[in-house]
């Protein structure tokens, strides 16, 4: 099986599509002729020619709004914004409109498209290069949103996402795109050519929207995390001992509730993971969910450790990212308790 | 069937790729002293020329000629010339750090110089720039002190925004330098309302936006045009068109069959297109517009016409998108040499001089540097506090628990 960088695997997924299907379309801020500034796109409008893979002026509300209207013509759009922290001029289109086509319509118009976009820290990027704005979205009803964790799940999650007929976020953890960043940034950075979910089978293949996926069993306690986390996760497990069972959520927005609530009314613990700042960040809609449905198999408390509740910082990233060192004290907190 | 033929899609491209020859043959350059210089009261209708030629000053002799050289000082162009040299010297310091691995990020305004300087030589005191990322001459050429922004460069201690902002992008409000968002166009409007807040207050300062030729594409960047329209306030609304945009070229915002500045007279706005990379001509079509501002006239739309020498950024490598050989190519020249011929030719400047000067700021930036990295450097030395602080005015309870959670 072909080995594959995140960036290969989301770019293989682009080029099936794009060779499938005549209407599928990709474009954004440099994407077309350099391949997009972590070059995701990078050979595509080579092949595919200027008609389907293009450059956009520098205009996010331009580039969602001009992919609704693409979308309701019948296109596929698949449009990337350069940093999901740029995303907020194309708040409106996707709040307002994208999301709202289908039921506003009664089905008459949709907006079959997908928004790419790198989210998350840790490459020394500042408040402008770093943020995780997910629970923007999955606030927001008539979006789906998503953040694959690996290669294999950004392909196949991917391809779904653009054969999806509503609106779908597509959230790329750039600290992932070249390997399984674990959060020990003082340590080589290790790449996906190691690592198992860096197989990547060739041509056509999905990973559902609304799936979680057990990333490791265990019996302690259940940590639920997506993105970069989850690398930061098994660190904390393997350097704790605490057998915790790792969800990779995979999409949030549909949730995979099913497989959350099994989980925890197995271990009976729960902690909530995220880069996002704290409050109102989308663990505050697991913790609920767990709470309704898993209360009485609880024995601790539900536990949120995620990013502060400030812009994230330049210099103190660091202290800022929740790593596998305050994640692991929080997982000993729940284990002594009770 | 359809009786007409099958649409086409327009995608624009620039005239030259990587392996291609540079060509500006499109890039037309009316001779120096050729435009008018028209009163400052005059109405957008009446000079809309202005917004398709290009001011000049400096032909290719090194002389000024023609109505917009009269008025300049000897000692404006010496202290602009300085201050040129110190920017420059200042990127390339900069830039070495970042390779020695002491910042995580720079961005050069190589052959861009004489915009900033030149522009930040005719605001008075009290006035008040929106810059973008690559107008590090409005600073550095004021009194700001240079250990404290080598400081910023480094993430340090002595940081003075404390590690929360990337390095280059600076604030000082005592140097009429509003703090700088890495979000593009968000600030060309606020200008515009500063400029307002100006007029309401009845004072005399006046503002001033920038913004880079791609960024135009921005919506923020037309909210800009019409507040500015329908208000009229002091704002001059500066675009940088320096031919890129990352990869993507001035025809990717629209400013390849029209020109930016032509943008602003469907708004009613007088608009002037200028050589920025005459220093000349950047210092008096500043003058001119700041004197509109001063006087009540309402906003001035400039296009500056330079070329970005240096890449995007030091994440950027521009042989990947753009013919090698395209900046030595560059009709307009180097700025900084532009200017030093025009004062060695007038007797007023020498090599030796020129040596010298760029010797004693390479020195003071040296010892700024040297001074600096006593603090730290890439973010070291700088505290987990600074992250709380100032997130409001008093913090409150939620993130003072999370502070002392950190044990900070
Ligand atoms: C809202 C937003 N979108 C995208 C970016 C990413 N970005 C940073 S600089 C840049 C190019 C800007 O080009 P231009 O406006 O011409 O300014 P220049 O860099 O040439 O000075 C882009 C796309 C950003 N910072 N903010
Ligand atoms: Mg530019």
């Amino acid at each position: 099986m072909p080995q594959m960088s995140m960036i290969e695997a989301i770019r293989d997924a682009m080029d099936v599509k794009l060779g499938e299907d005549d209407n599928v379309v990709v474009f954004g801020e440099d994407v077309g002729y350099f391949g997009g500034v972590f070059r995701c796109t990078h050979g595509l409008q080579q092949k595919y020619g200027t008609n389907r893979v293009f450059d956009s002026p520098i205009n996010e509300s331009g580039i969602v709004g001009t992919a609704i209207g693409m979308g309701a013509y019948g296109l596929r759009p698949c449009i990337e914004i350069q940093f999901a922290d740029y995303i907020y001029p194309a708040y409106d289109q996707i709040v307002s409109e994208a999301a709202r086509l289908r039921h506003r319509s009664n089905k008459d118009f949709t907006a079959p498209l997908t928004i790419r976009t790198p989210c998350g820290g840790g490459i020394f990027g500042g408040q402008t290069h770093s943020q995780s704005p997910e629970a923007l979205f999955t606030h927001v009803s008539g979006v789906k949103t998503v953040m694959p964790s690996n290669p294999y799940d950004a392909k196949g999650l991917l391809i779904s996402a653009i054969e999806d007929d509503d609106p779908v976020i597509f959230f790329e953890p750039k600290r992932l795109y070249n390997g399984p960043f674990d959060g020990h940034h003082d340590k080589p950075a290790s790449n996906w050519s190691k690592h198992l979910l860096g197989d990547v089978p060739a041509g056509h293949y999905t990973v559902p929207i609304g799936k979680a996926s057990v990333f490791s069993e265990g019996s302690d306690v259940t940590i639920l995390c997506y993105g970069t986390m989850v690398f930061v996760a098994e660190a904390a497990k393997k350097e704790t001992g605490i057998d915790a069972e790792i969800i990779d959520l995979r999409s949030l927005m549909p949730l995979d509730v099913d497989t959350i609530v099994e989980s925890v009314q197995k271990t009976g613990r729960c902690m909530v993971l995220h880069e996002a700042t704290l409050t109102s960040g989308f663990g505050a809609e697991l913790a609920a969910q767990v709470q309704e449905r898993c209360f009485y198999h609880l024995e601790a408390p539900v536990v949120r450790v995620a990013g502060y509740d400030t812009p994230y910082p330049h210099a103190q990233e660091w202290d800022y990212f929740p790593g596998p060192a305050r994640v692991g004290k929080e997982l000993k907190a729940m284990m002594e308790a009770v | 069937m359809s009786k007409y033929a099958p649409l086409r899609f327009h995608v624009p491209q620039p005239t030259g790729r990587p392996g291609d020859e540079p060509d500006f043959t499109g890039i037309e350059i009316p001779a120096a002293g050729s435009v008018r210089r028209p009163a400052v009261d005059t109405k957008a209708a009446d000079m809309k020329e202005l917004a398709s030629t290009m001011v000049r000053v400096l032909n290719r002799d090194g002389k000024a000629v023609g109505p917009w050289a009269e008025g300049i000082s000897d000692e404006i162009l010496l202290t602009g010339l300085k201050n040129m040299i110190r920017v420059r010297t200042y990127d390339e310091r900069m830039m070495t750090l970042q390779r020695q691995g002491k910042t995580s990020f720079y961005m050069k305004c190589t052959g861009e110089e004489a915009i900033a300087v030149g522009f930040k030589a005719a605001l008075s005191k009290g006035d008040m720039n929106f810059p973008t990322y690559r107008q590090q001459g409005l600073l550095l050429s004021t009194d700001y002190p240079l250990f404290k922004m080598v400081c910023q460069i480094l993430s340090n201690s002595e940081d003075p925004l404390k590690g929360r902002q990337l390095p280059i992008m600076y604030s000082s409000k005592e140097h009429g330098f509003f703090t700088i968002s890495g979000n593009l166009g968000t600030q060309f409007v606020q200008a515009v309302g500063w400029a307002m807040a100006s007029a309401i207050k009845g004072d005399t300062k006046i503002a001033a936006g920038w913004i880079g030729d791609g960024s135009t594409a921005e919506t923020d960047f037309h909210a800009a045009l019409v507040n500015a329209s329908v208000y009229k306030p002091p704002v001059i609304l500066n675009v940088v068109n320096n031919q890129w945009a990352i990869s993507s070229f001035r025809g990717m915002a629209g400013g390849d069959h029209a020109t930016f500045a032509e943008r602003a007279l469907g708004y009613d706005i007088p608009a002037l297109r200028v050589d920025g990379n005459d220093f000349l001509a950047v210092y008096a079509a500043s003058s001119w517009a700041v004197e509109r501002a001063r006087r009540g006239m309402g906003p001035t739309f400039i296009e500056w016409v330079t070329y970005r020498v240096a890449p995007h950024s030091t994440s950027d490598d521009p042989t990947q998108y753009r013919p090698k050989e395209e900046s030595a190519a560059w009709p307009l020249g180097d700025p900084l040499l532009r200017l030093k011929n025009h004062l060695i030719g007038r007797g007023l400047w020498s090599e030796e001089r020129h040596t010298q000067a760029e010797s004693e700021y390479n020195d003071e930036i040296r010892a700024a540097t040297k001074e600096a990295e006593k603090y730290g450097v890439m973010g070291s030395g700088s505290s987990p506090k600074n992250m709380f602080d100032d997130v409001y005015k008093e913090m409150p309870p939620h993130l003072r628990e999370q502070r002392q959670k950190l044990g900070v």
